[in-house]
């Protein structure tokens, strides 16, 4: 495996961000954050730029990257949506919101579509459980979900 | 006395100084408290201790919870039992939910028999497993020198402690977490695509079958099984000094005439000598040593010192891994294993008669990373390679168990000549710092044109991690530098590539203790103290032979007569010396 390019631009806002954090490697999650704010996940490229710039291994990123839900190495969608499968949820089928979801988009979680459009990810009480089962789709609350209101909530964005 | 802590530990009073482990206090008065995730190279600066494994669990009176011995300190009037009925049905337990979660082919993993998972099964007595559920489904992955098998991983991280703290290779790492935690390479890719340099001390750290050398032994056998194969066999000077402890001999016991018996008894056709090659590598690397210092002195400008020794392969990868701008440096020298190759195809099969695709040369080594080496393209002629096999210590000993005899009771045999045939000098190429003091007992005598009084050169001996000393050449200082291990390697390359340091020669071996240490030798199970007995055994060895410079070995000296002329000559050139690459681009995240 050889090095993959990483455009000009996505590489001088990794350097900006471990610039902010003086290249430390003990701020290697702070640095994570932030760079996945700005480019919206963390592909092997960018890990790579950033050990290199912290110079550190790219294994200590990596193994970062997957303890922490919170990191992602895939692009999120346009439109990432959220199951909440907190309690309240969970008893009220938020697993059958979920299979639906999966269904109707043909990916599973962590996965987003081909189109870039949508992507699934789980999540635990949105704060919501008098709306249980919940589901957001961006900023956006859906509640008192059920499996047939699935494809028409995908509708509104299509 | 402030800071000395008393306790008492199984009705046993203790006195250990402040800071101390209830595991290190029970240990210093022979109390064993079982693990397998703490691992110690004592000396080296290495201590994998993250607390995980829980099989080292104590009880402490007026705890409510069981505390894990080998990450808690004493404390003054403690009182600890560290096998009470509930202490021991914890481990039970513990040792009971990772089996939940292992593979159970013992009979045939390459760690059965020293699997520190199955001691410790065995030990606990368990005769069936608790639980039952989803069992990991994670990558196996087999590499030129290692195998990988992600399944058998039980979260220790000594693996990873070693790769990052000790080598800083920083190519394994724990990657996911809860039930698909597990320790692996960035990105999950292969071995070969990461920063892994081969070294094996992952492979010598890991308690269980999760990280193995490949098997070379069966191949081996079917070339001595095959009639129109010659086999020969050369052995590494750090065998010699561990095979014994594989028949239940004493660390540091010096069985070089058994092991020649054996491998006769094996149907070998000759068993020669790496220490033979050794002593051409100080002809070869001795000789470039001199020429460099020599026009360096003079103001050459095309000339860089310092030189550094090229004998040792997890080294060589490092290298070319992670100093690519400093690939003119290391000698050109190839290590003895390969220019025993070399001559061996080249120089013996022709003059015995023996065509090169006929002749099979297997290499017994205390290395993992020589399995890589021997396979590298430039090390072959038209993809027949000058050593076809490369079996570690541990491979040799399976061997040898299959022979049936008692190891220990082999009368003693002479290897066979001419490539044999070795001095004191090859010997310590086993140990760390002993490649270098092997070239200064023959550069100092072509250097100053005088006869050693003292052949030994103690200030280049010990286990200190980074050594300099200064050797007089008869009124010319020479700076000298060696390291062990390649994190105390960086330090120093770290310094020469800064310009702060001056050496005109750096010895640098990648395993701890030198090839002794090497990740193919038995396991000593984070006993360091083995590793120190072996060392002292390849001195011995060295003292009693006749002949303990590299320059006064008659064959060596024919050799040079009748086939490679001088010494950096050109025949000697294109046979006995390599190139590097700059690797670092063909990795990833270097």
């Amino acid at each position: 495996m050889s090095h993959i390019e990483i455009n000009a631009e996505k590489l001088n806002i990794i350097k900006d961000i471990c610039a902010q954090y003086d290249n430390r490697p003990s701020d290697v999650i702070h640095i994570l954050h932030g760079v996945q704010g700005a480019l919206g996940y963390l592909p092997m490229e960018v890990q790579e730029a950033i050990a290199k710039q912290l110079g550190i291994p790219v294994s200590r990123v990596y193994g970062i990257v997957t303890f922490y839900s919170f990191f992602t190495m895939e692009p999120k969608g346009e439109h990432p949506i959220s199951i909440c499968l907190g309690t309240a949820c969970h008893v009220r089928g938020a697993d059958q919101i979920l299979e639906e979801f999966k269904r109707v988009l043909g990916i599973g979680v962590g996965q987003t579509t081909p189109d870039g459009k949508f992507s699934i990810d789980c999540l635990r009480c949105v704060g919501a459980c008098g709306l249980a089962p919940v589901a957001m789709i961006g900023e956006k609350v859906y509640g008192r979900l059920t499996p047939n209101m699935v494809t028409g909530i995908i509708e509104e964005y299509n | 006395m402030e800071n000395m802590i008393t306790l008492t530990i199984d009705d046993r009073q203790v006195t250990v100084p402040k800071g101390t482990t209830i595991l290190k206090a029970a240990r210093s008065i022979g109390i064993e408290i079982p693990t397998l995730c703490h691992y110690e190279l004592k000396g080296q600066g290495v201590e994998n201790r993250p607390g995980s494994c829980r099989v080292c669990v104590v009880e402490v009176e007026g705890k409510s919870n069981l505390a894990a011995s080998c990450a808690t300190n004493v404390s003054e009037g403690m009182v600890v039992r560290t096998n009470s009925l509930r202490v021991i049905m914890a481990r039970r337990t513990v040792v009971d939910l990772m089996l939940s979660d292992h593979p159970a082919d013992c009979l045939i993993c390459p760690q059965s028999g020293n699997c520190e998972l199955q001691k410790l099964a065995n030990d606990l007595g368990l005769r069936d497993i608790t639980y039952s559920g989803e069992q990991s489904k994670n990558k196996v992955e087999i590499s030129p020198a290692i195998i990988r098998d992600e399944n058998k991983c039980i979260m220790c991280r000594r693996c990873e402690t070693v790769c990052n703290s000790l080598q800083t290779v920083g190519a394994l790492t724990a990657v996911n977490r809860g039930f698909g935690a597990v320790v692996s390479t960035s990105f999950r890719m292969n071995l070969e695509d990461t920063s892994c340099v081969m070294c094996g001390q992952c492979v010598q750290a890991c308690p269980v079958g999760a990280l193995s050398e490949v098997n070379n032994t069966r191949q081996v056998m079917s070339a001595i099984a095959n009639p129109r194969k010659k086999v020969i066999v050369q052995t590494a000077p750090a065998v010699r000094v561990a095979l014994g402890e594989e028949f239940g001999m004493e660390p540091g016991s010096r069985v070089t005439g058994k092991m020649v018996t054996a491998l006769k008894k094996m149907g070998f056709d000759y068993v020669f000598d790496t220490d033979f090659a050794a002593d051409l590598t100080i002809m070869e690397e001795g000789t470039e040593m001199l020429d460099r210092i020599a026009r360096f002195m003079k103001g050459d400008k095309s000339v860089k010192l310092p030189i550094m020794t090229s004998c040792c392969p997890g080294w060589v990868n490092f290298f070319e891994t992670n100093y690519p701008d400093m690939l003119d440096i290391p000698s050109t020298a190839k290590s003895p294993m390969q220019m025993f190759g070399a001559i061996a195809k080249n120089y013996w099969a022709e003059k015995m008669g023996i065509k090169r695709e006929d002749l099979v040369v297997v290499s017994i080594m205390p290395c993992v990373a020589k399995k890589y080496e021997c396979q590298r393209d430039e090390f072959k002629v038209d993809g027949n390679p000058d050593v076809d096999y490369s079996l570690t210590t541990r491979e040799l000993a399976d061997m040898v168990k299959l022979l049936g005899v008692k190891f220990e009771d082999l009368p003693d045999s002479d290897f066979d000549k001419p490539l044999g045939e070795s001095t004191g000098a090859a010997v310590i190429f086993g140990a760390t710092g002993g490649v270098i003091e092997a070239a200064t007992r023959t550069a100092y005598e072509i250097f100053t044109k005088k006869e050693l009084g003292k052949v030994e050169f103690t200030e280049l001996r010990g286990l200190e991690g980074v050594r300099e000393a200064t050797v007089d050449f008869d009124g010319t200082p020479i700076h000298i530098g060696i390291a062990h291990g390649l994190g105390n390697a960086r330090k120093l390359l770290d310094k020469v590539r800064a310009g702060e340091a001056q050496f005109h020669a750096i010895e640098i071996m990648a395993c701890p203790g030198g090839c002794v240490g090497g990740a193919g030798q038995p396991y000593h199970h984070g006993d360091f103290s083995k590793v120190e007995k072996r060392l002292q055994a390849i001195y011995e060895e060295d003292r009693e032979k006749p002949i303990r410079k590299s320059h006064e070995n008659p064959y060596i000296q024919q050799l040079y007569k009748e086939f490679l002329g001088e010494p950096c000559g050109e025949k000697a050139h294109h046979l006995l010396h390599t190139h590097y690459f700059d690797k670092s681009e063909k990795k990833f995240g270097i």
